[in-house]
């Protein structure tokens, strides 16, 4: 049986006080696995995005708890989450925000600076991860000279290179056009997954479904279901 | 640390435009303020010429005087009384006057004249040409060699001159620690002579010069020198005086004070502009770091490495700069008022402080505002 990466429990998150409250996440319970991936799918406003900044340490939830690897991260201090965040969790942003001014080695390597590592072992190993991605040759090019696609790929290499045990992605093929899209998450699925490593994709692009593990649905703050993926409901 | 630093550096420096803009910024505060604040100490320096050449330790005057180019002349009993105070080494008078010379050319040229104690020529300046002696001959003058030196044709040793229909002969050429204020040049004579040549008032005395027999007896000195309705200060209160004068009796003080507030503000202008809008622009990329695990301690620890090492170089650039200009014009305008002290360099060191963390201020609150949330939300 699967270890459970991400357990989830009751989450609430609203936004806004009195009759300008609203909520993102009512009441929200799910458990993620290593050795998966887990899509959270649904249309603009529905709280994927929420949902996944609880789950990762980003924002706290007004109530409710989340457990990665039986540690309830909500219970830990400011820095203490920061470092979950640094030594646990990889991020792909949907914009990637990568640093326009530092080489495109530089920008994987930050997360292995922030961990305290020497630069030039860092470099050394920021460029592994370059490898892994398969733009090694990029290296010392400022992301602005990459396509999205391989923008995209540094910020996958920036994410794993921390080591993390949970990969997040907030809408990964949202500037990329559907082949390019789908490529990146075939790598994905195919290089980055293991069995120690468990990746939530945040999407409503049903042109990736096939490559889900189990597809989360969510629709005004609530999952209304929980399919399993490969298939596309079209 | 050092790898978060190098970031931090490496997105200062590679952001050209703005990294330029903001050393352009605080290189011209530092510079305007290093320049007025230079102009400023070399006029209160150039302020106090006669008291720092002279060199006398007392300083005995009218209480009305303010500056060495001021003197009220005092009668001559009070060189009597001040000899006969307790505590007094010796006390000799000291002539100081403006005259016309006629140069052999035929050209006018005012000089100022001191007149040196005819028995001790106290206060005498160092020769490097010509022998002190000298100036017992007839018609005997030193010119002092300094700025305004070329002023009076470049005079050697034997160049005569007119002065008020006598006769003058140049007998010895001196050299000063500073040239005087006003950009004149400057003659010595003994006192007797200046008053002889020169059209005085009945009294003579500029100045009584006094050397106490210790540094115990000034005070004392200073008492019974007060008592004669006189006022002894020490060479270091006689140029706090002057110094004091310049800055809240003149306009010189307050336009300097206006000028290096103005630099300040326009540096700060500068400088925190740039720098909040390269924060601003840099603020997704700072919570993108929040988010992947930055602490806020380290970003601040960013922000204020980003300031401090803009801050130092453009200090460092406008030190350069103003020092840079002051010797050109120096080499152009050989009387140029202008000195970099230390004070100077202090002062702009403390402004650019507090420009960098005004600056810093600014930014750190804005980064540490900014939540990961908001960027994950777009």
């Amino acid at each position: 049986m699967a270890r459970m990466a991400v357990k989830a429990d009751e989450l609430i998150k609203w936004f806004g006080e009195g009759e300008a409250r609203t909520y993102a996440v009512r009441g929200v319970s799910f458990d993620a696995f290593f050795g998966e991936m887990l899509y959270i799918e649904g249309p603009s406003g529905s709280g994927k995005t929420t949902l996944l900044s609880l789950i990762s340490g980003i924002l706290r939830p007004n109530s409710g708890s989340v457990q990665v690897e039986d540690q309830d991260i909500w219970n830990m201090t400011g820095d203490e989450i920061a470092d979950f965040r640094l030594n646990k969790v990889g991020f792909v942003f949907q914009d990637y925000h990568l640093f326009p001014r530092l080489t495109t080695v530089e920008n994987v390597a930050i997360p292995l600076i922030l961990k305290r590592r020497d630069w030039n072992e860092s470099i050394n190993k920021a460029m592994e991860y370059l490898d892994i991605v398969g733009i090694k040759d990029r290296a010392y090019l400022p992301p602005v000279k990459l396509s999205g696609g391989e923008q995209q790929r540094v910020a996958i290499a920036r994410a794993i290179a921390s080591g993390p045990d949970i990969l997040v992605f907030d809408e990964p093929t949202a500037s990329l056009d559907g082949d390019t899209g789908r490529r990146i998450v075939d790598f994905v699925k195919k290089n980055i997954l293991n069995e120690n490593r468990c990746i939530i994709i945040v999407t409503h692009d049903s042109r990736i479904f096939e490559y889900a593990d189990r597809i989360m649905k969510m629709e005004d703050g609530r999952i209304i279901g929980v399919e399993k993926g490969g298939l596309r409901e079209e | 640390m050092k790898g978060i630093l190098k970031i931090a550096y490496k997105l200062l420096v590679n952001d050209k435009g703005k990294f330029a803009a903001l050393l352009v910024g605080i290189t011209f505060a530092v510079f305007l303020m290093v320049m007025m604040t230079s102009m400023f100490s070399g006029i209160l320096h150039r302020s106090s010429a006669t008291v720092l050449n002279v060199g006398a330790k007392i300083w005995v005057m009218d209480p009305a005087v303010n500056t060495p180019a001021n003197s009220i002349p005092m009668p001559d009993y009070v060189l009597d009384a001040v000899r006969s105070i307790n505590g007094v080494k010796y006390a000799v008078p000291l002539y100081y006057g403006g005259a016309l010379v006629k140069l052999r050319s035929g050209i006018y040229q005012y000089v100022t004249v001191l007149g040196l104690d005819d028995s001790s020529l106290y206060g005498r300046p160092e020769l490097i040409e010509g022998k002190i002696d000298d100036i017992y001959a007839e018609n005997a003058f030193v010119v002092v060699k300094d700025a305004e030196f070329p002023k009076l044709g470049n005079p050697k040793v034997g160049t005569e001159f007119e002065l008020n229909d006598h006769r003058g002969v140049i007998v010895g050429i001196a050299k000063v620690t500073t040239s005087g204020l006003f950009g004149v040049p400057t003659l010595y004579t003994t006192y007797n002579r200046a008053i002889q040549y020169i059209p005085s008032m009945r009294y003579t005395a500029a100045f009584i010069l006094v050397d106490p027999k210790s540094i115990d007896a000034v005070p004392y000195i200073k008492q019974q020198v007060a008592k004669l309705g006189y006022e002894a200060l020490t060479k270091d209160e006689f140029i706090q005086k002057t110094s004091t004068f310049y800055k809240y009796q003149t306009g010189v003080g307050t336009n300097v004070l206006i000028m290096t507030v103005i630099s300040f503000i326009v540096g700060l202008s500068i400088s925190g502009q740039t720098f909040y809008t390269f924060i601003l622009e840099n603020l997704e990329k700072f919570g993108a770091l929040k988010a992947i695990g930055a602490k806020g301690k380290e970003l601040v620890f960013m922000i204020l490495f980003q300031a401090t090492f803009t801050s130092l170089t453009g200090y460092g650039l406008g030190i350069g700069l103003a020092s840079l200009m002051i010797t050109v014009a120096r080499l152009r305008l050989p009387s140029y008022a202008a000195r970099v002290a230390y004070t100077n360099l202090v002062f702009a060191f403390v402004m650019v402080v507090i420009i960098a963390g005004l600056s810093c201020y600014i930014g750190v609150r804005k980064v540490l505002k900014i939540e990961p949330f908001d960027i994950f939300r777009g």
